[in-house]
Formats: C-alpha cells, sequence, structure tokens
C-alpha cells in the first residue's frame, strides 16, 4: 500500500522559479520517512502539497489513496505539524485538546489526557508559557490523537535540546509501534534520522534525487578507494555518485546492486549521512561525466 | 536480559548493530536457551529507535534459527552460538598471542598490527567467496 504517490509533481511560486519540479515518489505504508535536503530544496513545499496547504502547479500527489485536502475524510487521515510548532499562544493545554477533539473526528481523548501526564504538562498552563520542547510535545500529543494514517512533521526536533529531542523521538516511535502510523519527517538532524527512518527521501533544487528504503539504498552504495585511475572502465550496473582524485589516489562513491570484487579497490560502505552528503554536495548527472574528471 | 546500546560512530547501521549485539551476547553466554529479548516496544522505548528495526534485526535472528517468537508473548532464543567448539579457543589464542608478541618485536605498534590483521581477514574472506 502506499501512503504518498507523486507524479510529475511541481509548485511553480512565481513565473520562473519552480519550489518543486519533477517529483516523482511512491512511498509505502507504515515507513518512517526521512525527507533531507538543503534549505530551499522544496521540502516545506513537498509537505504543504501533502496537507493540502497547497496545490500542485503541475503533476498530481496522492496521499492515503485521496487528493490532499479534498474533504474531512481525507483531512481526518493526515496529520501536519508544520516547522516551529505553530500554537495558540492565549489558549491552555486542555484548550487545544478540546480544540482537537473537537475538530477532529477520530480524536482519541483517551490517548491525548494520558501523554499530557506522561509528558508532565499542566492542562492550565497557556501554550505560549511552554518551553519549546513542551510545544513540540504539545504539537506532537495533538498530531497522534487525531489518530492519523499518516503524519507529516516539518523540521519537529530542529529547535529542541538534546534530551527533549530524544524524548520527542522516543514518543513518536512509539506511536508509531502501537498506532501502526506512517510518518514523513523532514530533518537536518541525520544522526537522529538515522535511528528513526527506516525510508529515505533526499531532495536537492527542488528535485528527487534519492528515494528508497535506508538498509536497500546503503547496501547499494559503497565507498571505493584505490590508487588513481580513470574510471571509465567500471563494470556494468556500477554508477558513479561522486569522483574524487589527488595525485595519487582515487575515492569514489559507487551504487552498484552487485557484489564489488575489483582487488585495486579499497571498499567501505557508507554510513547514512556520508550516503546524504554524497548526494548532497555533487549536482545531478545521469552518466558519470568522464570528460570533466580526466 | 539483555540492553541494546547504539553507538553512532560503528559505522553500523542500527539494525546491524541490534543483531551483532544479541550474536555477541550468545557468543559470550550472556543469552541463554529460553531466555528473552527485550519487548519491541521497550526497545523502541530505550534507544528512541524505529520499531521496523527491531522488528527486521528480530526477524533476522529468526531466520538464522537464534530466536522464535511467540506471538504475543515476545522473542525467545532458541539457539546457542558458540562460535566453533569452546576446546578450539585456547589454542587459537595461544597462536594469536605468540603471533602478537612476534608483531611487537618486529616493531609493529598497536595500529599497525591492527591495520595489518584488517587487511588480511578482508582479503582472506574475499578470496573466499571469489
Amino acid at each position: 500500500m502506499t501512503v504518498l504517490r507523486a507524479t510529475n509533481l511541481g509548485l511553480r511560486y512565481t513565473k520562473r522559479r519552480w519550489a518543486l519540479a519533477g517529483c516523482e515518489l511512491d512511498v509505502p505504508a507504515g515507513h518512517v520517512a526521512g525527507l533531507v535536503g538543503p534549505n530551499g530544496a522544496g521540502k516545506s513545499t513537498l509537505l504543504n502539497l501533502a496537507a493540502g496547504m497547497l496545490r500542485p502547479t503541475e503533476g498530481t500527489i496522492e496521499v492515503c489513496g485521496g487528493i490532499p485536502g479534498s474533504g474531512t475524510d481525507q483531512l481526518a487521515k493526515v496529520g501536519y505539524v508544520a516547522q516551529n510548532t505553530p500554537l495558540y499562544a492565549g489558549l491552555t493545554v486542555a484548550e487545544h485538546l478540546r480544540l482537537g477533539a473537537s475538530l477532529n473526528p477520530r480524536w482519541d481523548a483517551d490517548l491525548a489526557r494520558r501523554r499530557i501526564e506522561r509528558i508532565g504538562l499542566d492542562p492550565n498552563q497557556a501554550a505560549g508559557r511552554l518551553s519549546g520542547g513542551q510545544r513540540a510535545q504539545l504539537a506532537l500529543t495533538i498530531g497522534i490523537a487525531k489518530r492519523p494514517e499518516l503524519l507529516l512533521l516539518d523540521e519537529p526536533v530542529a529547535a529542541l535540546d538534546p534530551l527533549a529531542r530524544r524524548d520527542f523521538l522516543r514518543d513518536l516511535m512509539e506511536a508509531v509501534a502501537e498506532q501502526g502510523l506512517s510518518v514523513l519527517m523532514s530533518s537536518h538532524l541525520i544522526a537522529d534520522l538515522e535511528r528513526v527512518c527506516d525510508y529515505l527521501v533526499v531532495l536537492v533544487d527542488s528535485r528527487v534525487r534519492l528515494t528508497g528504503e535506508v538498509e536497500n539504498l546503503l547496501a547499494v552504495h559503497h565507498r571505493l578507494s584505490g590508487p588513481r585511475r580513470d574510471v571509465d572502465d567500471l563494470p556494468d550496473g556500477q554508477r558513479i555518485v561522486s569522483a574524487r582524485h589527488t595525485d595519487r589516489q582515487t575515492t569514489l562513491c559507487v551504487r552498484s546492486e552487485n557484489a564489488l570484487f575489483d582487488p585495486l579497490w579499497t571498499v567501505g560502505e557508507l554510513t547514512l549521512e556520508d550516503l546524504v552528503l554524497e548526494y548532497l554536495s555533487t549536482p545531478e548527472a545521469t552518466r558519470p561525466a568522464l570528460e570533466v574528471l580526466r | 536480559m539483555i540492553e541494546f546500546h547504539l553507538d553512532g560512530g560503528s559505522g553500523l547501521s542500527p539494525y546491524q548493530q541490534l543483531v551483532r549485539q544479541v550474536r555477541h551476547a550468545l557468543r559470550l553466554g550472556m543469552l541463554r536457551e529460553g531466555d528473552q529479548l527485550p519487548k519491541v516496544k521497550d526497545v523502541v522505548a530505550e534507544l528512541a529507535i524505529n520499531p521496523n528495526t527491531v522488528l527486521k534485526a528480530y526477524r533476522e535472528l529468526e531466520h538464522d534459527g537464534l530466536v522464535a517468537a511467540r506471538p504475543g508473548v515476545g522473542t525467545f532464543v532458541t539457539g546457542t552460538l558458540d562460535g566453533g567448539s569452546l576446546a578450539a579457543l585456547g589454542p587459537l589464542r595461544q597462536d594469536l598471542r605468540r603471533w602478537l608478541s612476534k608483531a611487537r618485536r618486529a616493531g609493529l605498534d598497536e595500529e599497525s598490527i591492527e591495520a595489518l590483521f584488517l587487511t588480511t581477514f578482508r582479503a582472506a574472506a574475499r578470496e573466499d567467496i571469489a
């Protein structure tokens, strides 16, 4: 089952500038998907399109089998916590929960109350007086108690200290375990994503550069290093993601579905952070630009 | 019961680390047949990691015949891993010690010894595959 499908999805926000272009995605249900990319790559745009806050300029997007924002049923299926965890500063914690209960048909009041108790929030406290960590936890509580099929989170932990971040992610993972919820969350903190995400979407320059299950992506990417050599003689099925040369040494990041046996290379594995950085730091090329390498 | 931890600098994915820690505990006798592995929910709460990662690690251990899931109860150790017979370990360790003192006498420091061991180990493993 697919939780988010995009076909040639694009959003243009001025005459020439595309916030998102030619976006092809097929995220299966049951995953916690990390959305990674430099600032301005289109992460928030994609989340806003999935939530139905924006309409595509071209192409289509389908979320939990429906058009985003297309009706009350669709709205109930998707939870969205925008950047900076927007809350009503003048309303208390309890009033936020009441608001959540009256706006969401599948609201789980029991779950919301238990979570607030466990986090240790005072129901009578105004949201404007909560700490950053508490605000994030309240927003997450509302997102989870809504009982969505897909929860969209835009930089949910960016403003949190390490302890609050860990608490937030732990509670999110518990909700995933208990409710079988799917999640799509953007973040710059790849170390966090490494723990919680089993699916990855990398956006660069308004386009999807890389997408897939984290384990599979890590299994097919390798770092090769060895004596300096030209790299136009790599076997079929191997694609160069990046190549660096010194006068003596060549280091490659290669995508290959097959095992690598060339004894001249020392083969190393990449961490998720390495992998993301390789894709963020190299311009897209459908074929390795050999002329440039020589 | 064992407790998992994650090492950010290990170069292994969280799923591989969990599998390795169970195998390690089995080898060292910290886990024995009949012992229960931590519940998925508890590992998730402890480490703040994706439940699918824990499930995947447990499935792999199950596939290797080391553990079995009892639905609604938990996952239990069913196999052992003593890395060959324990009797063979003593002599091997002695050989290794002798080799280590030889390497030191030849002037190798710890880093060089480690590098030599790893490259030889990898080269041998690769030759076995090829």
